[in-house]
């Protein structure tokens, strides 16, 4: 496996590569966008309809939180599988990138709306009862409030999201979806080229370390109670 | 200034229902009048939280009725309410500050809730920093400050809609006996320069005597006894406001059944008078002090002190006459059940 350290490594699979590890980052941003945009507006719905939320209602609350578990349930290969043609009335095609996008944000969004109701959780209630007494509307307690209170919490439900949903694009690499999972497949496993799969988990490990490291440093950095 | 501000009538809140039902409030009825200092005090549990949560209908009372500045509360639709509340705002045990707010943040955010411009949401809540004295702390975060300025910066936040009412919600149950007492004089200062209505709730009798000119002790979720501050420090008639105005528990239970008693209650005169000493003196009577909790107000002794009588008859009787005979004191004979 030493060829890893060679020119002619490099210079044979160098653009490959890149180009996956381009895609990857591609499913990734795009899927945990994508997921965010349904997640968060669900985290909040269901820390707003608790028995002491904001705006209690037992029956939403109960609907979604069994919506959600069953969405989280299920294996992400068996839903990427399971959602083929609704994937392909979205976005046109069932494969490639942008196949493996949809049933991304399927799968993590439920698990992004967990995530960001246990951030929201961590606002302490007295905070929220201030903010009633002074009259602030549910919007604007959800706005003003319980969203820029846990930041630091949710950045760090950030960081461990998108490396869910990297480790998703590597399952999603199994049915073609391209990107570090799909070469890792492709060369490192059906073409026994071993230094591949070396390289493409170098690269996947070295990416979750960036996040990792990025999310945490801007968490601690933005948390005004920690000065 | 004698007029009511707060009328609260036949209240009563009850959480739950069926056999699990507590019944937190039972007909409270209340006048609070504008301009003053009004103390609700009690034991935990006696539903005091309840009660002031009640007056801004964070909690919503089962029954009865809650005028607030000639507003029924409780007809309020919620928007309604969310514009009454500005006039009835409060301040918390914990400060309930937005922790990733800075301080002039921190005041601004009631402003920002109804709409004020930034600016002069901004120049208000500059302001109002440097009455509470933290002037320079506006760009502070509250993990920054102590206790006693944390709650300094929420009595800013709580003033920044000129509220006609502040209630406090155990405002000072979390600092020490210092940062306590200056709170109780800011709050005092800003009720007499502002003329705003002030709600003290608090299970501390030092905070009411400190700053309260009527009480209402609430003692299993009803109104035991109401009344001026000194009335009922000098007379508690109540077995739950002797319990509160004396913690020490000046118990007659706990001494033998054979003595005879006096409670002496010091009703404000200008000094404590060396009463114990002037009666062996004067009479030739020695008595014993069973226990005492007197207090000085204003520069004025209250409080009481329970005597124990000699054996003798004619000695317990010129005792009793001589204590009688002094001025700002009442004596009272107390029966044991030892």
């Amino acid at each position: 496996m030493a060829e890893i350290f060679t020119a002619a490594f490099w210079a044979k699979y160098g653009d490959l590569l890149l180009e996956n590890t381009w895609d990857t980052l591609v499913m990734v941003v795009i899927s945990t966008v994508f997921a965010y945009l349904i997640g968060l507006p669900l985290g909040v719905l269901l820390v707003m309809t608790q028995e002491h939320g904001i705006r209690p209602n037992k029956w939403i609350n109960r609907i979604l939180g069994w919506i959600i578990n069953v969405g989280r349930s299920l294996p992400f290969i068996i839903l990427m599988i399971a959602i083929m043609d609704f994937t392909k009335l979205i976005v046109g095609t069932k494969i490639g990138v942008k196949g493996a996008i949809v049933p991304l944000v399927v799968s993590a969004a439920p698990f992004i709306a967990r995530m960001v109701e246990t951030s929201l959780m961590e606002v302490d209630a007295g905070v929220i009862e201030a903010a009633q007494s002074m009259g602030a509307s549910t919007f604007q307690i959800i706005w003003k409030v319980y969203l820029p209170e846990s930041r630091p919490s949710l950045v760090l439900g950030g960081a461990i999201s998108i490396v869910t949903i990297l480790a998703y694009t590597a399952i999603a690499g199994a049915v073609g979806a391209g990107g570090l999972g799909d070469l890792a497949i492709r060369y490192g496993y059906n073409r026994k080229i071993p230094s591949m799969m070396l390289v493409t988990v170098i690269l996947i490990i070295v990416l979750v370390q960036i996040i990792q490291s990025v999310f945490s440093w801007l968490s601690k950095h933005i948390d005004k109670r920690l000065k | 200034m004698s007029e009511s501000i707060i009328q609260i009538r036949h209240l009563t809140k009850t959480f739950g229902d069926g056999d699990g039902a507590v019944h937190a409030l039972e007909d409270i009825n209340l006048d609070i009048r504008q301009g003053e200092i009004f103390g609700i005090i009690g034991l935990s549990g006696a539903g005091k939280s309840t009660l002031v949560r009640c007056i801004n209908l964070l909690e919503r009372p089962t029954s009865g009725s809650v005028v607030v500045d000639g507003r029924e509360m409780t007809g309020l639709s919620e928007k309604e309410l969310r514009l009454a509340r500005r006039d009835v705002t409060m301040i918390f045990q914990s400060f309930n500050l937005l922790m990733q707010r800075t301080c002039l943040k921190n005041v601004c955010f009631p402003m920002e809730l109804c709409g004020v411009p930034a600016a002069q949401a901004k120049k208000r809540a500059q302001e109002l920093l440097e009455i509470v004295g933290l002037g320079d702390k506006a760009n502070a975060y509250p993990s920054q400050l102590s206790g006693g300025q944390k709650q300094r910066v929420a009595i800013a936040r709580a003033l920044a809609t000129d509220p006609k009412v502040l209630l406090c919600d155990e405002a000072t149950s979390a600092l020490d006996p210092t940062t306590t007492a200056s709170i109780l004089a800011l709050l005092k200062d800003l009720n007499q320069k502002l003329g705003v209505t002030v709600v003290v709730i608090t299970h501390q009798m030092s905070v009411i005597e400190e700053i309260c000119s009527r009480v209402a002790i609430l003692d299993g979720g009803v109104v035991a006894e109401q009344g001026a501050v000194e009335e009922i420090f000098s007379n508690p008639k109540t077995d739950a406001a002797r319990r509160l105005v004396y913690p020490g528990g000046v118990s007659a239970a706990q001494y033998p059944a054979s003595t005879r008693a006096v409670r002496v209650a010091f009703n404000g005169g200008t000094a404590y008078q060396p009463l114990i000493a002037s009666l062996a003196i004067d009479c030739g009577v020695k008595v014993n002090i069973l226990g005492a909790d007197t207090r000085n107000i204003d520069g004025k002794a209250f409080g009481t002190m329970l005597l124990g009588l000699p054996e003798d008859p004619n000695e317990a009787a010129k005792a009793l006459s001589y204590i009688r005979s002094q001025p700002n004191v009442t004596a009272e004979e107390v029966e044991y059940h030892g």
